[in-house]
């Protein structure tokens, strides 16, 4: 498989706290990719590096080379909101803006430069067919999405985040504020959504990571563990480390 | 028994606690409500239709306010027209774009000193700066207050933008918008409450203004056009108050601009009241 992200010597520094060290990875494309570790290892940093949301932090330092599709992600010149089109993101509380349904999901596009009416309406469409909310929602495209469930606005999240056509979505422990049975729901979705884009998440939980990932990476403290198939990971780890978090020895 | 006599100091100690709590606001609303009485039962009887609706002409002895209550409305109108982009753009510069959090402290230090300065500092400044050059007129009484009130809008809007939460602006940020998309679609249109506080209490401090104005917009009571007149002197209610109070010895009419003034800040009040619970309701959908 080809990889579509591929990562060299990255180190990363909050001020003088280095939160990253020298993690090598490749992504492969189409395909689900979980970061799995204990609290404050570095993997939503990381996440975080690969379309630049660190840049939002003061004082965030990175070295080594990050690379989408060949290019770098930290060349001088980059267009970071061109970069974050096609890497999107969905967050770990889901956050719709205080507007509509339809606005949420619209804001990408528009964001983008489209305005025709129609072309939006069949962007949104979509967008929430492909998050599996379509059903649930087309009656109510006008109503402010703030009244929806905990669910339903994750859900709408990621339907936002497919609306500007990304490449690539990175998922920060996306269920982790849901309930049982939204989280179900988004695992299903993700997996639909491997067939057409990449999906990086993070996650706490080690059954979620199992239950959905094709691979698997375990940071700890800030270092990138070990990096394999999911399979090979949680039967035969190869670190003495990853074996003891993953059987829970610590964590 | 000791524990016995102390649970009954404690008991003793918490009613005196609330008697005097009670006597603070006893005390305090006494106070507003003889204030207000005080005012009203003086004013309103000078209150006539002749009175609101002329000017005031030495050859028939008339006293009438209507050039005060439109140079009121006019200085009200023009401060806030121009304090309202300055310190909004301001606020929202200081606290989406500046990095230097040093520099940023500092302005904030400055502007919270600035809101404490006695209003009559800015009169002083104000002739000096806008009187001597281009006369004393409404224009540069509008101007003083705009720097008066520059801080007092900046604040709030500032604190109002503290409360967008930062997830929204991650959300939009991770879609690929721009600084200026995020800020005018999604952190913006949270803070108009906000911004609506900051503009009630300016209004509520250009309404109330005297000092400042003296010495910068003049006594004049002739009425004035919109947007010509600003070029000319003109008194508000509340220089009019006190010319009329202090000058003239006309405690009447004085009363009644007083009436006046205590009916429109009660409006803006009410209106601010209105405005926030319909943004509130739209909010909590």
């Amino acid at each position: 498989m080809r990889n579509i992200i591929t990562v060299k010597d990255m180190c990363l520094w909050y001020g003088e706290h280095q939160a990253l060290k020298n993690v090598n990875i490749e992504i492969p494309e189409k395909s689900i990719t979980a970061f799995i570790g204990p609290s404050g290892c570095g993997k939503s940093t990381f996440l975080k590096s690969l379309n630049r949301m660190n840049d939002l932090i003061p004082g965030v330092k990175i070295t080594g080379e990050l690379r989408y599709e060949g290019a770098d992600i930290y060349a001088k010149g980059v267009d970071v909101n061109n970069l974050r089109k096609e890497i999107g993101m969905v967050f770990q509380k889901p956050n719709p803006f205080p507007m509509s349904v339809y606005d949420n999901v619209a804001y990408g596009p528009r964001t983008h430069g489209i305005s025709n009416k129609l072309q939006l309406d069949e962007i949104v469409e979509k967008a929430l067919r492909d998050a599996a909310i379509w059903d649930e929602l087309k009656d109510r495209l006008k109503k402010n999405a703030l009244g929806l469930s905990g669910g339903q606005q994750q859900r709408l999240c990621i339907a936002r985040a497919l609306a500007v056509q990304p490449r690539i979505l990175l998922m920060d422990e996306p269920t982790s504020a849901l309930d049982p049975i939204s989280t179900s729901r988004i695992e299903e979705l993700v997996m639909e959504l491997k067939e057409e884009y990449t999906i990086v998440m993070v996650t706490h939980n080690m059954q979620q990571a199992v239950r959905v990932s094709d691979y698997t990476a375990f940071f700890l403290l800030g270092e990138l563990v070990e990096f394999g198939k999911t399979d090979d990971i949680f039967s035969q780890p190869k670190d003495k480390r990853t074996e003891d978090y993953i059987t829970g020895r610590f964590g | 028994m000791p524990h016995q006599s102390l649970s009954r100091k404690r008991k003793n100690y918490e009613a005196l606690m609330k008697v005097l709590m009670l006597l603070s606001v006893g005390i305090t609303a006494a106070l507003v409500l003889f204030l207000l009485i005080y005012v009203l039962v003086k004013g309103v009887p000078n209150i006539t239709w002749e009175l609101l609706s002329t000017s005031p002409s030495y050859l028939t002895e008339r006293i009438g306010i209507l050039p005060d209550i439109l140079n009121t409305l006019y200085i009200l109108l023009l401060s806030l027209l121009i304090v309202l982009p300055l310190g909004v753009g301001a606020a929202i510069y200081l606290s989406e774009y500046a990095s230097n959090k040093k520099l940023l402290a500092l302005i904030e230090y400055a502007a919270e000193t600035l809101s404490g300065i006695p209003s009559i500092i800015y009169g002083l400044v104000g002739m000096l700066l806008f009187s001597n050059s281009m006369g004393t007129c409404l224009m540069a009484g509008a101007l003083t207050l705009v720097i008066m009130n520059l801080p007092t809008i900046m604040r709030a809007t500032q604190e109002s933008l503290k409360t967008v939460p930062q997830s929204y602006r991650e959300g939009a940020f991770g879609l690929g918008a721009g600084k200026w998309r995020v800020v005018r679609t999604v952190v913006l249109p949270g803070c108009v409450d906000g911004v609506i506080t900051g503009c009630i209490l300016a209004a509520g401090r250009i309404l109330g203004e005297s000092a400042a104005l003296l010495f910068t917009a003049g006594f004049a009571h002739t009425v004035l056009s919109f947007p010509l007149g600003m070029k000319s002197p003109g008194a508000t209610l509340t220089v009019a108050l006190y010319v009329y109070a202090k000058e003239q010895g006309e405690f009447g009419v004085a009363f009644a601009i007083a009436a006046i003034l205590m009916f429109m800040t009660i409006l803006i009040n009410f209106a601010a009241t209105i405005v926030q619970n319909r943004f509130e309701k739209r909010k909590s959908l």
